[in-house]
């Protein structure tokens, strides 16, 4: 009877996190969506609470009550800049709990019997997808919060020993398999951990949107495994979701930088500066009073925000001159490539904390039209996302990557700190061309300053 | 094995759905998505919770105590975090 209550409970539990995700579809709904998941975590959990085979709760407590803390204060303190890195962190955790109750799972069954191989793999794939999602997330968490340099670390011999740990992994399987003792298994969480951090290593700044997707996929597919070890269909369930939306962002990401997941996971790129170089050629640059009088006389202005934007802190800059432009009755928009920032979304929610209103943030498909008739397009921070060798160079390392069409806007204005190429490490053609000047400095002082002249008008 | 090939369709018919259901989502909102997507699979949590409470040997204890935090991490830092961005998100 009690039994059955508790997978009432986790019936329940699975379509509250479904409706869940249907809700995250639309910004009015997110909310409350997002409460209902918690909702059905909640309602998981406390059943769980009851199930026959908890005997005490000292050490649960314990584990609850120190996770919560953690929990609460890295979300209640994180910068929204610093999201990148907390979702991976958080990937990484979720990854962590799957793999260690795989195990402990296991441990316990062992002793006792003989267990089928196809529950045995199971077990094997829980420890490696959730070890690995560990150790890759926290690479990766440190690449983004740069305690580790952004640049790819490429080794001697990268791919050799990438498919050399992939081959130890299988095989360590194959042996908790044929012989399941507790040995394998340990061995196997091991190497699962340097997998994990040998697959992050050599991912560049660039290219990390795609990675904290694909660590999303993952953490959902080792609770799934999980769910598989323990007979348990509310993990199953939950986890194949996340893992569906995970590799969903993974595939939306590698599109709009026209690279594959292989290719992100095996080619580095960054590093090596093309070979046009910029030598004997000059860029036109702006003043800010300059620049304002040329926004004050503009109808339209596009705003294309990217990574520079988070690194000055220029939300709140931003939202400043877009208040001052709509007070003069310019119509402004932003216009976000997908991978602008270091994740999926990551502009649309800087921009929303400085409480921009999310109607104005144009998707990629349904700006790049509208550019012939835009009079300013501005880029704050963004470079290879409106690099227009993209579309013309074939030899470019970013040819093929769909981008913001900024250079055909009437006038284009750059802010940029410096002529440093981007990530990719690629001149930009848009720099030199006749109708683009460039205003350098640290973006949020540039914008203030623009703001200012703008007002004093 | 058949418990196994019953969750491989339980499986199977959550990863067409979670297809289904994701493909919907517009790009503004896919932060939050990935952040609260990953709290909800820190659902882990009801395994670790039990093998906390039932553990008998001390380095199960031990694992098992450390997926109750993890978890938790996981789970209340993903709800929590989600729901102070997508407070800020609003129309004109």
């Amino acid at each position: 009877m009690r039994e059955s209550l508790i997978q009432v409970a986790y019936l329940v539990a699975s379509a509250l996190f479904i409706i869940a995700i249907k809700l995250l579809n639309s910004p009015r709904t997110a909310r409350l969506g997002n409460g209902l998941g918690a909702l059905g975590m909640v309602l998981g959990a406390v059943a769980t609470l009851f199930h026959q085979a908890i005997g005490r709760y000292e050490w649960i407590v314990l584990g609850v009550a120190a996770g919560g803390a953690l929990g609460t204060w890295m979300a209640l303190r994180v910068q929204m800049t610093a999201m990148p890195q907390m979702v991976a962190l958080l990937n990484g955790f979720g990854g962590g709990a799957s793999a260690l109750v795989g195990l402990g799972e296991a441990l316990q069954k062992l002793p006792h019997g003989d267990p089928p191989p196809a529950w045995l793999l199971t077990v094997g794939l829980s420890i490696l997808i959730g070890t690995a999602t560990l150790s890759g997330s926290l690479i990766a968490a440190g690449k983004l919060h740069e305690v580790l340099t952004g640049r790819p670390i490429v080794l001697p011999g990268h791919h050799y020993q990438t498919a050399f740990w992939l081959i130890v992994n299988v095989g360590l399987m194959l042996w908790a398999i044929i012989a399941p003792t507790p040995l394998p298994l340990w061995l196997l969480t091991a190497s699962s951990l340097l997998l994990g951090v040998w697959m992050v290593l050599p991912v560049g700044g660039a290219d990390m949107p795609v990675i904290v997707a694909f660590l999303n996929s993952l953490s959902g597919l080792a609770a799934a495994a999980t769910g598989f070890v323990l007979q348990n269909y509310l993990l199953i369930i939950a986890g194949t979701l996340v893992g569906a939306s995970g590799f969903i962002l993974t595939t939306i990401m590698s599109k709009a930088m026209n690279r594959s997941l292989w290719s992100v996971l095996f080619e580095a790129v960054g590093g090596q500066v093309s070979a046009a170089s910029a030598e004997g050629r000059t860029v036109r640059q702006t003043s800010a009073e300059d620049l304002a009088l040329m926004l004050s006389y503009a109808q339209s202005v596009v705003i294309v925000p990217g990574y520079g934007m988070a690194v000055s802190q220029a939300q709140h800059a931003v939202k400043k001159l877009l208040d001052a432009l709509q007070k003069k009755g310019v119509d402004v928009r932003f216009a976000i490539h997908p991978v602008a920032g270091r994740m999926p979304g990551h502009m649309n929610v800087l921009l929303a904390e400085a409480d921009v209103p999310y109607d104005l943030m144009w998707e990629m498909e349904r700006i790049n039209p509208d550019f012939p008739q835009v009079d300013v397009a501005l880029v704050i921070g963004a470079n290879d996302v409106v690099n227009p060798a993209a579309k013309t160079d074939r030899s470019s390392p970013l040819y093929g990557m769909p981008i913001l069409e900024v250079e055909k806007a009437r006038t284009v204005v750059v802010l940029k700190r410096s002529m440093n190429p981007g990530f990719a490490g690629v001149e930009n053609e848009l720099f030199y061309k006749p109708n683009t000047y460039m205003l350098f400095g640290d973006a949020k002082k540039s914008l203030e300053a623009i703001t200012q002249a703008l007002t004093e008008s | 094995m058949t418990e196994v090939l019953f969750a491989l369709f339980i499986f199977m018919l959550a990863a067409f759905l979670g297809f289904e259901l994701i493909s919907k989502v517009p790009p503004t909102l896919h932060t939050p998505l990935m952040s609260g997507s990953n709290a909800i699979s820190g659902i882990t949590l009801i395994g670790s919770l039990i093998a906390a409470g039932s553990e008998e040997n001390p380095l199960a204890i031990i694992l098992a105590t450390l997926a109750v935090a993890l978890a938790m991490i996981n789970v209340v830092g993903g709800f929590l975090v989600t729901d102070r961005m997508l407070k800020m998100f609003r129309r004109k």
